[in-house]
């Protein structure tokens, strides 16, 4: 592993997107900021910006309207970044993926790197899931 | 010419204030994870994540903006800092003695790295980079004047020299200033004046992450973001030191004396911290409020104390 690769893997900032979801997700993945899990551990930080994230969390199902919204947010990353689907709903369109408004799960409109499924999925697999990510 | 550059470029200049800084930004992320009680980040993620900004990720210009001096406001703001830290840190660790008036000279190139956050969200034509740049030159109107006190404070206090390292030789010879009762209300005024100006919570309106998205900084990635980075990292080391150098008799780096000398860096930088985690952000008008009135009349109460000889 080069020393480029090993600072990157080192300083994962996190951007979360929340499409259309029931809230839970959400909710639990700032689960895994609480001192209880902590993934400042691993040099994981919270940002505002999408400029400064290396890691995309989406969560919820991707309606009509927040299709345009996760391109634009993924066009305006700046490269390398990592797309984490989260939950039933990211990975495949779960509960909402007969609805009318839906627009294709998150890997139809952007690429994604790793799933982590569960609805929602507990912060043990969301951490599970951002290590096996790491040791990739 | 070749020494100049030393100072300049390695130590004290750039290199070691960058490298003492950033161990210290590790310190502060340590210390708030455990008043929150987490575990926290590894010794070197400063660095980690330095190298990732300037080596890994893209760098972004805006489309409507004026590219280049987006580019070169954070490279101002690098040479601005090291600048800075040279003029703070040769009579601090005395190294060498500078020259007479250095004191105004420092006050106005600490100033440099707030202004050119300005000048280079303003041009990145983001409106919510407009808005942070407006809060930060009303942050930088209202502690400026109560810094300029501070500083008239502690010239009267040492008899109206201006020459930094003359201050710091006085307090070797006559105690430290800090030890005094307008020493000590100085030391607090200062303290919050610091905090203002690396726009550390309670006073970090100007990039509120939560708020904003990080306000001035928003549309930075990449290497100049790195450049932003390793300013904070300088200022984050070099205030604490100039504070040290003002009011409690300066860094020593000789024999056992090198112990005590962190230990001040880190008590310094431990009383940052602990203000920024134990505070919510305070509205701008609010911040305005608190230096204009309070902050000022502390000061002002101050110097009137020191002309007593308390
Ligand atoms: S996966 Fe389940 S918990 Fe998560 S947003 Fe979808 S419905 Fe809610």
């Amino acid at each position: 592993m080069g020393f480029k690769e090993f600072c990157f893997k080192k300083s994962l900032w996190l951007f979360h997107f929340g499409g259309a979801s029931c809230n839970n997700c959400d909710i639990e993945i700032l689960d895994c900021l609480t001192p209880r899990y902590d993934v400042e551990r691993f040099g994981m930080l919270l940002v505002g910006s999408i400029r400064h994230a290396d890691v995309l969390l989406v969560n919820g199902s991707i309606n009509q309207r927040d299709k345009s919204r996760l391109l634009e947010i993924y066009e305006q990353a700046s490269k390398p970044i990592v797309v984490v689907a989260i939950g039933a709903c990211g990975c495949t369109g779960g509960i909402f993926a007969e609805g009318n408004t839906f627009a294709g799960p998150v890997d139809k409109i952007i690429p994604v790197d790793a799933y982590i499924p569960g609805c929602p999925p507990k912060p043990e697999a969301i951490l599970a899931g951002i290590v096996k990510l790491l040791n990739k | 010419m070749a020494e100049q550059l030393f100072y300049f470029l390695i130590y004290p200049g750039l290199l070691f204030a960058a490298v003492i800084g950033a161990f210290l930004s590790w310190y502060d992320r340590k210390i708030t994870a455990w008043v929150q009680f987490r575990k926290g980040p590894p010794l070197f993620q400063p660095f980690y994540d330095f190298f990732k900004l300037l080596l890994v990720k893209e760098t972004i210009l805006p489309k409507h903006g004026s590219k280049g001096v987006f580019l070169a406001a954070p490279i101002f703001a690098v040479f601005g800092a090291s600048i800075a830290g040279v003029f703070i840190l040769l009579p601090v660790m005395g190294i060498e003695t500078g020259f007479k008036g250095d004191i105004i000279v420092i006050f106005y190139l600490l100033t440099i790295p707030s202004l050119t956050y300005i000048i280079g969200a303003l041009a990145s034509g983001n409106p919510l980079a407009a808005l942070g740049g407006s809060r930060e030159m009303k942050l930088i109107l209202s502690y400026e004047l109560t810094f300029i006190l501070v500083l008239a404070g502690i010239i009267q206090k040492a008899g109206m020299t201006i020459s930094f390292s003359e201050i710091i030789s006085l307090q070797t010879l006559n105690g430290v200033f800090a030890g005094s009762l307008s020493g000590i209300i100085l030391f607090i005024v200062f303290i919050f004046c610091i905090q203002a100006k690396l726009a550390l919570v309670p006073f970090d309106a100007p990039e509120a992450e939560t708020e904003i998205s990080e306000g001035i900084m928003i549309e930075y990635s990449g290497t100049p973001y790195a450049m932003i980075k390793l300013t904070k990292y300088i200022m984050f080391f070099i205030l604490p030191a100039f504070l040290i150098g003002l009011l409690w008799g300066g860094l020593n780096f000789e024999g056992i004396n090198i112990l005590w000398s962190i230990l001040k860096i880190l008590f310094v930088v431990l009383l940052l911290t602990l203000i920024r985690n134990t505070n919510p952000r305070v509205k701008i008008k609010q911040a305005i409020r608190y230096f204009i009135v309070w902050m000022n009349l502390l000061a002002i109460i101050a110097i009137v104390l020191s002309y007593f000889g308390l």
